[in-house]
């Protein structure tokens, strides 16, 4: 019997674990985001994998500089700057020029992520602080959007045309109702994908695959998903019901813009998001009612990403009021 | 008798591999007297017991070791009959130093005469009947090791309700509490009739995790002829099902208070092999001396469920179970998620020791913490309903007054939170160290305001 301690490990308990990492869980998110990233080949071809490549390169090699820079260990091995890269890519329009792309990524990972102190302790959601810088620093490099492959809508010869809702939102302007605006999108593009958007944005039955691996492997809770999507869908309902002629109806609101990449993959960033269930579902709904503020009434046609950052910015109050009641408190409260 | 369902289900919890397989359907073995054996006198919480005996000595079954020190303690008594070999401070299978009496069996296995159950325990008084428990050391043998008759005698004002009989065994790869249920059910029956009487409990509540059928069917028939508001309840497969308070709360839905003790919401609980340690100190007039334990994992060459003397080396349980299949990773007394590693084989099990698990290197995860990522599985697994993260993060940084206000006193130590956590954090570290600070600065408090009062 071999029994020299020197070959055992003695250490505190509990001695088993789920075996789930900080890198599975990251390349769990990776291939969720596959079928988005896929679909946006497919609609925008080479430019959807220029510009994943350019994302993933510069933000994994500027975190590893970084890194190097502040004296810490490189920890590029997490995986987590190579899904900073997609995130922010498939969160760009598809013709953005590289070195566009390559000022994101460095706003990212430099400025949002290791300037707090890496991984775990940033503020804010790294790749959507990378796409709004770019979206005030070159706003119309951001908003040019090319019209996708097999777009059965007619463009004639043109190359660019408006996303759906910024589309609406200039018809809205004009005074035009909805109906002559759903002709140019039928719902059916936007759940399949092939309409005007970001690279990663447009497919809702892709982002929605993703979204299942993402529950499915625990990676995400369905709090955030479904109280933002829901509270857009409410305040959607309501505004049709008020003015059912000057408002769009509730199935455009969900399915256009960046709802579906923004609630299944940017507002459940473990780190930037409440830990609580309360606390997500409240995050969930407050990005749906500020996005729905920003489209309805804001500058912008979309205020997905402005949303997220500013539940963001709530989350550590947000965790701090929302503080589950613990086992054995208040328990006269309880029984009377 | 009903068998039900529980209807309140205790929040957070995980679900672990459990590993039962190894051992779940295979009888309960008598292990052969060793030649050595190690006693520990500090087997139960509270005060160690004071030794009666000293090297040189011979001394018989069931002879006392050692007396109960104080109110909170228990008495030790002889596994086998042998010689006095040592009474020296040594190693213990909780991992601290504490008086061990070492015997040399001489073989003969001798008993000391105990007397004759006079008296039908019915018309016992309550006084005599815990006095026997006390005398026999019997302990909470689900591992905390709190001293029966403490339990047993409520201070005026609190009556104790309902009896809770822990037979959840949630922790992965042991099944010695299911065996036992399956092939004792009448003893562990009528030491629940025996501590039903003396608490005067009008209700009794058998707790079995969903995962043990067979312990639910043998447990059935043994309590089919017990009259009164006996249930046996089918709590949910989930660790930490069997622990104390969320035990109470699956069987009542009551929470007990925060800082409080069981017998503030009515309930007791008592493990099904302290039951049966029950049912032999009343029926046969003897002292625990012996108890089952599983002896599994993958680097063990026979796992077994044994009927281990106390104070059998786990080197001799190994043994016994046909040594060791290869390179052994970690040596655990207990199991994997509250158990404690051990450093050295020669050490004696204990009342309270219900496995010894034994893990291949390849079992063993060696790891690195990496910074928290928010993920917020801890908060789910809590089954406090606490915010390990946090608390980890506030320990860290030695903020112990947050630590305090985030109720880090409420932890339980079931290590749940540590076991999803994919930045494997040293959360269950974190915690014990933090109870213990918070515990102490809570002490030098009050003693400040008791000074002040005295000076004013």
């Amino acid at each position: 019997m071999s029994d020299t301690t020197s070959e055992w490990i003695v250490s505190p308990s509990p001695h088993a674990h789920s075996g789930d990492t900080v890198p599975k869980i990251m390349g769990t998110v990776i291939v969720a985001l596959l079928p988005a990233l896929v679909a946006g080949v497919v609609f925008f071809g080479w430019n959807a994998v220029r510009l994943t490549a350019i994302c993933v390169v510069s933000c994994v090699a500027s975190e590893y500089v970084v890194r190097r820079i502040m004296r810490r260990d490189p920890g590029i091995n997490d995986l987590s700057a190579v899904v900073t890269g997609i995130l922010l890519a498939l969160n760009l329009p598809p013709t953005l020029p590289g070195w566009m792309a390559v000022v994101g990524s460095l706003c990212a990972i430099v400025i949002a992520k290791q300037l707090y102190g890496g991984i775990g302790y940033n503020l804010f959601n790294p790749a959507l602080v990378g796409r709004c810088v770019l979206l005030v620093s070159f706003p119309v490099a951001m908003t040019t959007w090319a019209v996708p492959n097999f777009a059965h809508i007619p463009p004639v010869d043109a190359t660019t045309m408006a996303t759906p809702l910024g589309a609406w939102k200039t018809a809205w302007s004009a005074g035009q109702a909805p109906s002559a605006f759903q002709d140019t999108f039928p719902l059916r593009a936007l759940l399949i994908g092939n309409r005007p958007g970001c690279l990663g944005e447009t497919s809702t039955i892709a982002l929605l695959l993703g979204g299942i691996v993402l529950l499915w492997r625990r990676c995400i809770t369905w709090h955030i998903p479904v109280a933002f999507i829901g509270s857009v869908a409410v305040f959607a309902a309501i505004l049709q019901q008020t003015d059912p002629a000057r408002n769009l109806p509730v199935s455009y609101h969900v399915f256009s813009g960046g709802i579906f990449l923004g609630a299944l993959f940017m507002a459940t960033d473990m780190v930037t998001t409440p830990v609580t269930s309360r606390g997500m579902l409240l995050f969930g709904a407050g990005c749906g009612v500020i996005t729905m503020i920003i489209r309805k009434w804001g500058g912008y046609p979309e205020g997905v990403s402005f949303s997220i950052l500013i539940m963001n910015a709530l989350t550590p109050l947000i965790n701090r009021f929302t503080r589950p009641h613990v086992f054995g408190h208040a328990v006269k409260e309880k029984t009377a | 008798m009903k068998t039900l369902r529980a209807l309140f289900n205790p929040r957070g919890g995980i679900h672990p591999a459990y590993h039962k397989e190894a051992t779940d359907s295979t009888r309960v073995e008598v292990m052969p007297v060793p030649k050595t054996l190690y006693v520990a006198l500090n087997q139960h919480l509270g005060a160690p017991s004071r030794p009666v005996v000293k090297k040189g000595d011979t001394v018989l079954r069931g002879q006392p070791l050692a007396e109960s020190a104080g109110y909170v303690s228990s008495w030790v008594h002889a596994p086998t009959s042998g010689i006095i070999k040592a009474v020296e401070s040594r190693l213990t299978a909780g991992g601290q130093l504490a008086t061990v009496v070492e015997i040399e069996a001489n073989g003969a296995d001798q008993a000391i005469e105990s007397p004759a159950p006079a008296t039908d325990w019915r018309v016992m008084q309550t006084r005599e009947l815990v006095d026997l428990i006390l005398q026999a050391g019997v302990i909470g043998m689900g591992g905390a090791g709190f001293p029966t008759q403490v339990k047993l005698l409520p201070p005026p004002g609190k009556t104790i309700e309902t009896l809770v009989i822990n037979g959840a065994e949630c922790e992965p790869y042991l099944t010695a509490d299911h065996r036992l249920m399956v092939e004792e059910s009448a003893r562990i029956s009528q030491g629940i009739q025996i501590v039903q009487r003396i608490l005067g409990a009008t209700k009794v509540r058998v707790a079995i995790e969903d995962n043990k059928p067979e312990a639910i069917a043998a447990m059935e028939s043994a309590l089919k002829m017990a009259e009164g508001d006996i249930q046996l309840v089918v709590v949910k497969t989930k660790y930490p099902q069997g622990a104390e308070k969320q035990l109470i709360y699956s069987c009542t839905r009551r929470e007990v208070p925060s800082g409080g003790l069981p017998m503030d919401v009515g309930a007791l609980v008592e493990n099904v092999g302290t039951a049966a340690a029950i049912s032999d100190a009343v029926f046969l007039r003897r002292p625990l001396t012996e108890r089952v334990l599983t002896v599994t994992g993958d680097a063990v060459a026979n796992p077994k469920n044994v009927l281990a003397r106390v104070g059998t080396s786990f080197r001799d349980l190994i043994g016994f179970c046909g040594g060791l299949r290869g390179p052994v990773g970690k040596v655990i007394c207990g199991g994997p998620m509250m158990g404690v590693a051990q450093s050295s084989l020669d050490v004696g099990m204990n009342k309270t020791t219900s496995g010894l698990l034994l893990l291949s290197r390849s079992q063993v995860h060696q790891y690195t913490s990496t910074p928290c990522i928010g993920c917020g599985r801890c908060v789910q697994a809590c089954p406090s309903s606490l915010l390990p993260c946090f608390l980890s993060e506030n320990l860290e940084a030695e903020n112990f007054e947050e630590a305090e206000r985030l109720n880090v006193l409420d932890c339980i130590e079931c290590g749940a939170c540590a076991f999803e956590c994919p930045a494997h954090r040293p959360l269950v570290q974190h915690m014990r160290q933090g109870k213990a600070k918070v515990i102490q600065l809570r002490r030098q408090r009050e003693t400040k305001a008791s000074r002040k009062e005295k000076a004013t």
